[in-house]
């Protein structure tokens, strides 16, 4: 996030836009605008003005507080202040009747209303910086710098409005206050004035007061350094330190500030050491070595690895290189003489050192971007510049420069064509020329259609043609981008089979009244190990994640039941009746020095009581047929022939759980969760799971119906009363009848009724059928009937010992 | 023996009171037996009695047996059809149903909001060629970062923070939860040669912390064109028309400049969205809803395309953002609570 004053920057650019679409413009082509904050947005200009303190008397009534006279333009005033700063010659911020402010014991807004102070008149106010909504600092008044003119609004001299901006990765220079003048100015047109470098070096000459060695040129492309010597240390001016502030940086002293001050305005860090602290007045730019410790400024020790860069002196670490300086050489109240260092180093490099040491500075967040080390040079001749100016000191002659990492200048040469091939608009050859060249790009037409250009030093991230073509298109505007279709062929659709059942499963689940949810693919072991067989090595050993967002969801789900439980019993409690919910989503099933397999799943649950005529929670409760019914719905209309099978299965009720299969291939199952399962999530009734698995839902689906059209003779429908071993599955009668043929008549058989108990003999059930006989292309007479019904019977007997229940 | 006229007349005086006095179905039913019944109906009777009269009588008395049998029989068709309006009247009236009492109730599920967005994104896209391609969600390192041109050290990697797999493969840790939808535009085209028109579904994740709108868990649409002659001002084309058809047919887009490693130009888009002033008009403002831009040249070129030869578009949507848009949502994090009573509602 980089913070933009307006002030700062009309002072290298003017902007004379209204502020609204000042923002839309910075937003739309060069950074986005998060936000901005009017400082003094509600200062009145009438109410709130300079004054100067003229006299300060005490007051007649009271020990802490005193009268001051003060001349706001329009002759003396007196007013009551409690402030302990206060004093004759100050300019001051003064208030008179209606001012709003923000009251400084409450922090609400206020209009000011006067009244008398222990019996004394006040004519108005004298505003600390909490009252003025500048801080929270109430201490005393804010004293504004000498050259504040009286009664000039206060508004005028002190408001602002300082953006908030969120820049891009690869800009650095947009992290400094020059790179968005630069902007702007190819924005509105407008010159840019680029902040003075002008200093008059009256020192001894730097090479005998410094030497600089860069061991490592390609994580250390340039180092300068220069001398700055007798500064006298003290607090910056107000501007400076309010500038400093508006961008979110605490004041220091003088010397560290202009670092800081230069590093806001120009994107490049610097970094200032006590030169007398500084052994054997040398510099050195070397990788640390394994294990080496330094520690930083903020009294950390740290240990560095050989991928780091340091900035040593003779004796060894003095700051980790574009990242955070050291204690060692640190500038302190006793500091005299200045050793500025301006650097540039490999971004990647200074990246991996603050991510591996975590530690994000001002300056890594600049160097990691990629700073142009032309903007070295550029910087210590503003901060020399600045030293010279505000703190007394004398810059020695000249600078030490190793630059052995001197990038060989960049030439783009592209044409018309190649605008109109990423664009799709060619953009006339005045209007590329001024773009580019008010970002800074040398820039030659080359008649008749090509253009050579060189990207200036600031802008690294410059290197191809489509790079150049995003300067011409942000600038130019987007919003003059015509809107056009895509020409050419269609590419042909990559089959995708899986994908499409899992879409109709989805569609089926809805029309059988399940509700679809989505829930995290990530949870936590306890949960998943109640669903989880412990012997299924892929199920119960799932992939973790090293850095969950909370602990609950820490592991890769291995199956989806147990966040489906865990939605049921949320809900079970809003919902009366029954409740039926599913989701699709992969389980993530590890494969050994691979990518896991990534399996679909439909997953779904489905209890409590059935609706009643009036949607009220009837009697009955859904059961195991409900959920069975649902899973026969969505494979009947897939067209999957399933067989269903008493099952074991972990987490699910013995007795009430079929595996469903097709052919020798399992596809899903269909069953009762385990009571203990089930009261393990804080569902109390019983509550039934359908589960099938795409993949296998996917190969066991018929790409076609298999189509015979509508007979046009009639079938014969009877019904047959069967008596059977109680552990037949009526699933077996059924899969018989169903696969009896005689003559080319064929039977369609659904069971329509079980029953067990009274008028039946011991270990028997009674099942009862339905027959439809079918013959292609004939009636079918009574007789040819009754010797298929016949045929059935005797085979039932033979290959399920069933017998005709007369 | 010769039966009168006259009492052919009581005869049919008789009859006609009998059907009168008959008060329901069953009671017809019994007249109908006694008096038209095939056997010993009295009428059939009577009709059977024509050949045993005198010759000279047979005629007019044949004549006037089967006028009244005539007459009798439209007796009985009148008074089945006042029966017939009458139960009709009945059902209308005394019987009418009070409509306004509930239907029986029928169970119809819903898919989720998101599935339901999203296959409305695919749909959008769809009817402009766009297909359907799917990725894996637990991706390596070096499609989700490398071949999108954010190598280990890109301060980029700030703009996805990234859930990492707890696996070691090679004494590297290269797993992880994708963060976009973008892998895929490599894997796109590691297997399929221009002309590319995919849309990219599916989840992705984030090592985020929740509030009203961020969610770890997202779904997005990642969009690839990739073909002799795609231009930027192809994608706003596509892009505004899916904006249409997905947020109304009077939606303005626009384009502003951004940054993605994978794309040049890189943009985002937004588009005009109504907000209700208190004082009911409506004022219009521009909401972010994807990043887009032209395909890298280099990623174009590392999948074994001539980048001379071939352009490429490619965006990315969040889904959750266009379905909170689209109905109004105020929390993103009510997506993945799966409160049926905050599901049903769509």
């Amino acid at each position: 996030m980089m913070k933009l004053s307006l002030k700062w920057l009309r002072e290298l650019v003017d902007v004379d836009l209204p502020l609204d679409e000042f923002r839309t413009k910075i937003n739309d082509s060069v950074a986005e605008v998060e936000g901005y904050e009017r400082i003094g947005g509600t200062w009145d200009p009438e109410c709130v003005r300079v004054a100067e303190v003229i006299a300060v008397e005490p007051h007649p009534n009271a020990d802490r507080l005193r009268l001051v006279t003060v001349d706001a333009g329009d002759g003396p005033q007196q007013v009551v202040c409690g402030a302990p700063n206060v004093a004759a010659g100050q300019k001051i911020a003064f208030a008179t009747e209606g001012a709003e402010l923000i009251d400084g014991h409450t922090g609400k807004k206020t209009a000011l209303k006067l009244r008398p102070i222990r019996g004394v008149d006040s004519a108005g106010m004298v505003l600390s910086e909490r009252e003025l909504g500048l801080s929270d600092d109430h201490e005393g008044i804010l004293v504004l710098p000498a050259e504040a003119v009286v009664g000039r609004p206060l508004v005028e001299e002190l408001g602002d409005v300082v953006f908030e901006l969120s820049t891009w990765a690869n800009r650095a220079d947009l992290l400094g206050v020059l790179g968005l003048a630069r902007e702007v100015s190819a924005l509105t047109g407008k010159p840019l004035r680029e902040p003075s470098r002008q200093y008059t070096a009256a020192g001894p000459a730097v090479e005998g007061l410094v030497s600089v060695a860069i061991e490592d040129a390609e994580l250390c492309p340039r180092f300068i350094a220069a001398v700055i010597q007798g500064v006298t240390l003290g607090p910056s001016p107000q501007w400076l330190q309010e500038r400093l502030k508006a961008h979110g940086q605490r004041s220091i002293n003088n010397v560290v500030d202009i670092t800081n001050y230069v590093m806001i305005e120009t994107g490049q860090p610097l970094h200032a050491f006590d030169y007398d602290l500084v052994r054997g007045r040398a510099l050195i730019a070397r990788r640390a070595k394994p294990g080496e410790k330094i520690t930083t400024l903020d009294g950390v020790e740290r240990t560095l690895d050989d991928q780091m860069m340091l900035v040593c002196d003779a004796a060894g670490p003095a700051s980790i290189a574009g990242v955070m300086g050291g204690g060692v050489s640190e500038v302190s109240e006793r500091t005299v003489n200045v050793l500025l260092e301006s650097a540039n180093w490999k971004p990647g490099s200074v990246r991996r050192t603050s991510t591996h040491l975590g530690l994000r500075s001002e300056a890594s967040t600049r160097f990691e971007k990629g700073i142009g080390p032309e903007m070295a040079m550029f910087a210590i001749e503003r901060a020399l510049a600045l030293y010279e100016a505000l703190t007394g000191g004398v810059v020695a002659k000249g600078l030490v420069d190793a630059y052995p990492g001197k990038p060989a200048s960049r030439t783009i040469v592209f044409a018309d064509h190649d605008v109109e091939r990423v664009l799709g608009i060619t953009i006339a050859t005045d209007e590329v020329r001024r773009i580019l060249t008010d970002l800074g790009f040398v820039c030659h037409h080359l008649p008749p259609d090509r253009y050579s250009v060189q990207p200036p030093y600031w802008r690294p991230d410059v290197a191809i043609i489509e790079d150049v073509v995003e300067e011409l298109a942000r600038i130019y505007g987007y919003d003059r981008l015509p809107t056009t279709q895509l020409r050419g062929a269609l590419p042909p659709a990559e089959p995708r089979p899986v994908e499409d059942v899992r879409e109709r499963v989805r569609d089926l689940a809805v029309a059988l009244g399940f509700q679809e949810v989505i829930t995290y693919s990530l949870t936590e072991m306890t949960l998943l190990g109640r669903v989880v067989e412990p012997s299924d090595p892929r199920r119960a050993g799932p992939l973790g994640v090293v850095n969950p967002v909370a602990a609950r969801w820490k592991y890769l789900r291995t199956s989806l039941r147990a966040s489906l439980l865990e939605t049921y019993a949320a809900n079970r409690h809003t919902v009366e009746g029954p409740l039926r919910i599913f989701e699709i989503g992969p389980e993530f099933l590890p494969v050994e020095g691979d990518l896991p397999h990534e399996r679909p799943v439909f997953c779904a649950l489905a209890g409590g009581p059935a609706l009643n005529r009036w949607g009220r929670p009837g009697a009955d409760g859904l059961d195991f047929f409900d959920a069975k019914g649902a899973a026969e719905g969505i494979l009947g209309q897939l067209g999957v022939r399933a067989q269903y099978a008493a099952a074991t299965e972990f987490g699910l009720l013995d007795g009430h759980t079929a595996a469903i299969g097709v052919g020798k291939d399992r596809i899903g199952v269909v069953g009762q969760v385990h009571p203990d399962t089930a009261a393990a999530f804080g569902i109390d009734g019983p509550v039934f799971l359908v589960e099938l698995w795409v993949e296998e839902v996917a190969r066991a689906t018929p790409e076609k119906p298999e189509y015979a059209p509508p007979s046009r003779f009639p079938e014969v429908r009877q019904d047959l009363a069967l008596l059977v071993d109680s552990a037949t599955p009526a699933g077996r009668i059924a899969e018989i009848a169903n696969a009896h043929r005689s003559g080319g008549i064929r039977i369609v058989a659904t069971i329509f009724d079980e029953y067990r108990g009274a008028g039946l003999p011991e270990g028997k059930k009674s099942l009862a059928l339905a027959l439809r006989f079918q013959a292609p292309g004939k009636t079918l007479t009574d007789e040819e009937v009754l010797r298929v019904r016949q045929g059935l019977v005797k085979r039932l007997e033979k290959e399920a010992g069933a017998s005709v229940r007369s | 023996m010769t039966i009168a006229v006259p009492s052919l007349v009581t005869l049919e005086a008789a009859a006609l009171a009998a059907l009168a006095a008959a008060p329901d179905a069953a009671g017809i039913d019994d007249w109908r037996a006694m008096w038209l019944g095939r056997q010993d109906g009295r009428i059939t009777g009577l009709l059977r009695s024509v050949k045993d009269q005198p010759a000279p009588e047979r005629a007019s008395f044949g004549g006037a047996a089967n006028l009244l049998k005539g007459r009798v029989e439209a007796a009985l068709a009148e008074k089945l059809g006042g029966m017939k309006s009458a139960a009709l009247r009945e059902l209308t009236t005394t019987a009418a149903l009070d409509v306004s009492l509930p239907g029986r109730p029928q169970t119809i599920g819903r898919l989720h909001p998101v599935t339901q967005t999203l296959r409305d994104i695919i749909a959008a896209f769809g009817e402009m060629g766009f297909r359907v391609a799917e990725g894996p969600e637990v991706e390596w390192d070096r499609y989700n970062f490398d071949a999108m041109r954010i190598p280990a050290d890109h301060p980029a990697r700030d703009m996805w923070d990234t859930i990492w797999v707890d696996s070691i493969i090679g004494g590297k840790r290269d797993m992880l939860l994708r963060t976009h939808t973008s892998p895929n535009q490599a894997r796109v085209m590691e297997r399929q040669a221009p002309p590319i028109r995919v849309i990219v579904p599916g989840k992705c994740y984030r090592q985020e912390a929740t509030d009203a709108t961020h969610e770890w868990q997202l779904t997005q649409v990642e969009g690839l064109a990739v073909d002799e002659g795609v231009r930027m001002s192809d994608l706003k084309g596509i892009l505004y028309e899916f904006a249409r058809r997905m947020f109304g047919p009077d939606r303005k887009i626009m384009f502003h400049h951004s940054y993605f490693p994978f794309v040049e130009p890189g943009v985002e888009m937004a588009i005009d969205w109504p907000v209700k002033q208190a004082d009911g008009s409506t004022t219009y403002k521009w909401v972010e809803i994807l990043g887009a831009g032209m395909v890298h040249p280099e990623i174009i070129a590392n999948h074994g395309h001539d980048p001379k030869k071939y352009t490429g578009f490619a965006f990315g949507l969040g889904v959750e953002r266009v379905a909170l848009l689209r109905w109004g949502i105020e929390d993103i994090r009510h997506f993945y609570a799966n409160d049926l009573r905050f599901l049903s509602q769509f």
